[in-house]
């Protein structure tokens, strides 16, 4: 097994005829993953090809995609302005799981999807993520699919190209992934650390995981307690942000460090506490988790 | 986005939050007639920077700290006269507070505000919670004092409250915090109301920070916002640009209001690498590893650049140029794990750039990810002086070395 997404999963892409969902719902398609359509309001009814040259229909709303082909999740390659909108909608149609791409989504949108998500039937993953991937069964967003291997390592990470280094790196090591999971770099998300880790630790094809934290917020912190409560899989880790300095935004609108909270220093702390091996640098995750599983 | 205290209290005013009159100005003249147009018989001088601590701070006359003003970058005027004297040593000259790190800021623009009558200092400061997804509005009695310091030894002083960002917040959730913070009855419909202003005008601005301090109360119990420090999700701005306007580009560093243009996250540091990195956690990590892999020849990241996700030649080009004008920076990595990003417009933006810019220093280039392949041969293939580097560690310990074997031949 592995988790979120597998062969089985019908996806639809939010924002298909725009440049950036076209594209990259041929990446899905190329890759294998069972395509269903896409959803372009004011373009229901109309047929949108991919580049191999099959047709797939385009509807007017996501309830229409999940009634009329099923649609059990969705990526969303909408604008920031209306990309809030477009996970609502998502939710409201039902569908249980909403992979949101979109970077720079205002945080007071994201009050009222966090709201809408509370005893709703689906689960958000990001947004400002790189998606979720099954290697050899089900892409999901923006990574680059050839480096993945199918194994047994589950990775969940804040960061897009920082994820790609643990991939190319546990493939590299002979592991593989079992599924891949971007939280996204935003101050509010969907799915969190804690979330992703208790998928890994009730999937039975994960055995081992790789955990990518940055610095602000306290997520990776409340993480590290629920690894020792819960988690028996050995994990490897590594938080970036060391040398960044205070009260600047790096990038990610959430990777801002104030005060003596969110810093690099107290993640890590909080990782070693929790028995996290730990990597010296991002160059270093394949080999710290070979040592963790005792391969090395 | 940061803004000033005079704009910050425009905001309120708009919102309802009570603050006393004032007028912003950029000459001594503009001053002294603010002073006698407000015509009460004490005025408040203040310095317009982006930092707090301006009260405590230090006036220099040079931006090297050497030559010193006076103490204070706020003062009471009893006389126009006085408003305009403190304007002269005030504008053009260099404030340091606790809060402008080693370095200080130009003053380049005064509020000339009315005297207020105060009975009470409090502090209140609004800000998003990403732990539970909520705004945070925290407030104490001791006002005006540095709000570290509370924390750190009177926490006990410090009354937080999560409040619903489409209700706001609620009249009995506002009268809770009034009363905590030891107000009396007379005081406490007045602190209820400026509250919820507060938060109101907090959530519609789509701001990520508010701070009051000190937010005080008058002899006549009245409720008044004192200072303004205000910063704003950049995400939101496209439905702000009354606020968007209010950027003060004298506030900003130069080169990262240039990567802002493009669509680039730069940040400056003091190191010698120049990173020119995919992705804004990789940007980070990068800068990690120059700590780590660079350490024997003492290598530091130069800077922070995050090229962004669909990045073109000339987008890469741009980054480029931005780096190599930090004359510190004595070698630059590239670093990309190309996703959405495809390693060979990566190398075509790198060979474009060194021929435009003329490369002067040597350049370190390590790609992976989509068309790996075609990136590395375009770069193998051009007659440019580009080092080659496997992967992250190498790219580091190469960037490191030729940094110092730089610094070496021009004999430094």
């Amino acid at each position: 097994m592995s988790t979120l997404v597998d062969k089985n999963t019908r996806l639809i892409c939010q924002g298909i005829t725009g440049k950036v969902g076209s594209f990259h719902s041929n990446g899905s398609i190329d890759y294998g993953t069972q395509f269903v359509g896409g959803v372009t309001p004011g373009k229901g009814g109309q047929e949108w090809t991919a580049d191999n040259g099959t047709t797939y229909p385009i509807f007017n709303s996501v309830h229409e995609a999940v009634e009329k082909v099923g649609a059990t999740a969705t990526m969303v390659f909408v604008p920031p302005p209306f990309a809030a909108d477009a996970i609502l909608e998502a939710i409201d149609a039902g569908i249980p799981l909403i992979v949101c791409i979109t970077e720079g989504i205002p945080v007071r949108d994201m009050y009222a999807v966090k709201k809408a998500l509370v005893h709703s039937k689906s689960r958000l993953v990001g947004p400002n993520c790189p998606g979720v991937i099954t290697p050899d069964e089900c892409k999901i967003g923006i990574m680059p699919g050839y480096i993945h291997k199918r194994g047994t390592t589950g990775i969940v990470s804040r960061s897009g190209t920082l994820t790609y280094e643990a991939v190319h790196q546990t493939t590299l090591a002979g592991l593989g992934q079992s599924t891949c999971i971007g939280i996204g770099g935003d101050p509010i998300n969907g799915t969190n650390f804690i979330d992703a880790l208790k998928l890994f630790q009730d999937d039975d094809e994960t055995e081992q995981i790789i955990m990518i934290g940055e610095i602000g917020g306290d997520a990776e912190e409340k993480a590290c307690e629920f690894i020792k409560e819960y988690v028996t899989k050995p994990v490897a880790g590594f938080i970036a942000g060391s040398h960044a300095p205070k009260g600047k935004r790096m990038g990610h609108a959430g990777a801002i460090v104030s005060g003596n909270t969110g810093t690099a220093e107290a993640k890590f702390a909080a990782m070693r506490d929790a028995g996290v091996h730990i990597a010296e640098s991002p160059a270093a995750l394949g080999e710290t988790l070979l040592k963790a599983i005792g391969k090395k | 986005m940061k803004i000033h205290e005079y704009q910050g209290k425009q905001l309120f005013a708009k919102y309802g939050v009570p603050v006393v009159k004032g007028i912003a100005c950029t000459t001594a003249e503009e001053a002294e007639a603010a002073a006698v147009e407000l015509g009460s018989p004490v005025v408040v001088v203040k310095s317009q920077i982006h930092a707090g601590g301006r009260g405590k701070g230090t006036v220099y006359a040079d931006e090297a700290m050497t030559e010193l003003v006076m103490e204070g970058g706020v003062k009471l005027a009893k006389s126009p006269a006085e408003a305009k004297e403190y304007a002269t040593k005030l504008l053009g000259n260099y404030l340091k507070t606790i809060q402008t790190g080693d370095g200080c800021k130009q003053v380049q623009r005064l509020y000339i505000e009315d005297g207020c009558d105060i009975a009470n200092e409090l502090y209140m400061s609004i800000l998003m919670d990403r732990s539970v997804s909520k705004p945070l509005i925290m407030v104490s009695s001791e006002g005006g004092m540095d709000i570290e310091d509370v924390a750190e030894e009177t926490p006990e002083l410090i009354h937080k409250l999560h409040f619903d960002p489409h209700q706001g917040l609620q009249g009995w959730e506002a009268r809770k915090l009034g009363f905590a913070i030891g107000l009396t009855p007379k005081q406490i419909n007045a602190f209820a109301k400026t509250a919820a202003a507060m938060c109101t005008c907090f959530i519609e601005t789509d701001a990520d920070m508010l701070e009051v301090n000190p937010l005080v109360v008058t002899g006549d119990d009245q409720v008044i916002a004192l200072d303004s420090k205000m910063s704003f999700d950049d995400n939101a701005m496209f439905r702000h640009k009354d606020i968007a306007a209010m950027l003060d580009p004298n506030e900003e560093d130069p080169a990262e209001l240039e990567a802002a243009e493009h669509d680039m996250a730069f940040v400056k540091l003091d190191g010698n690498i120049g990173c020119l990195v995919n992705g804004a956690g990789l940007a980070m990590a990068t800068m990690d590893a120059i700590a780590v892999y660079g350490k024997d020849y003492n290598a530091f990241p130069a800077n922070f650049l995050d090229v962004g996700g669909g990045a073109t030649a000339e987008k890469v080009c741009t980054a480029f140029k931005i780096i190599l004008k930090d004359d510190n920076v004595e070698a630059i990595l590239v670093n990309i794990f190309g996703g959405i990003m495809k390693c060979d417009v990566i190398a075509e933006g790198v060979l474009t750039a060194v021929k435009e810019v003329g490369l002067d220093r040597p350049l370190v280039v390590r790609l992976e990810g989509t068309n790996v392949e075609i990136g590395k041969k375009l770069i193998a293939e051009s007659d440019l002086a580009v080092i080659a580097a496997d992967d992250l560690k190498d790219g580091c310990a190469k960037a490191a070395k030729a940094a110092a074997d730089y610094r070496a031949k021009k004999g430094v």
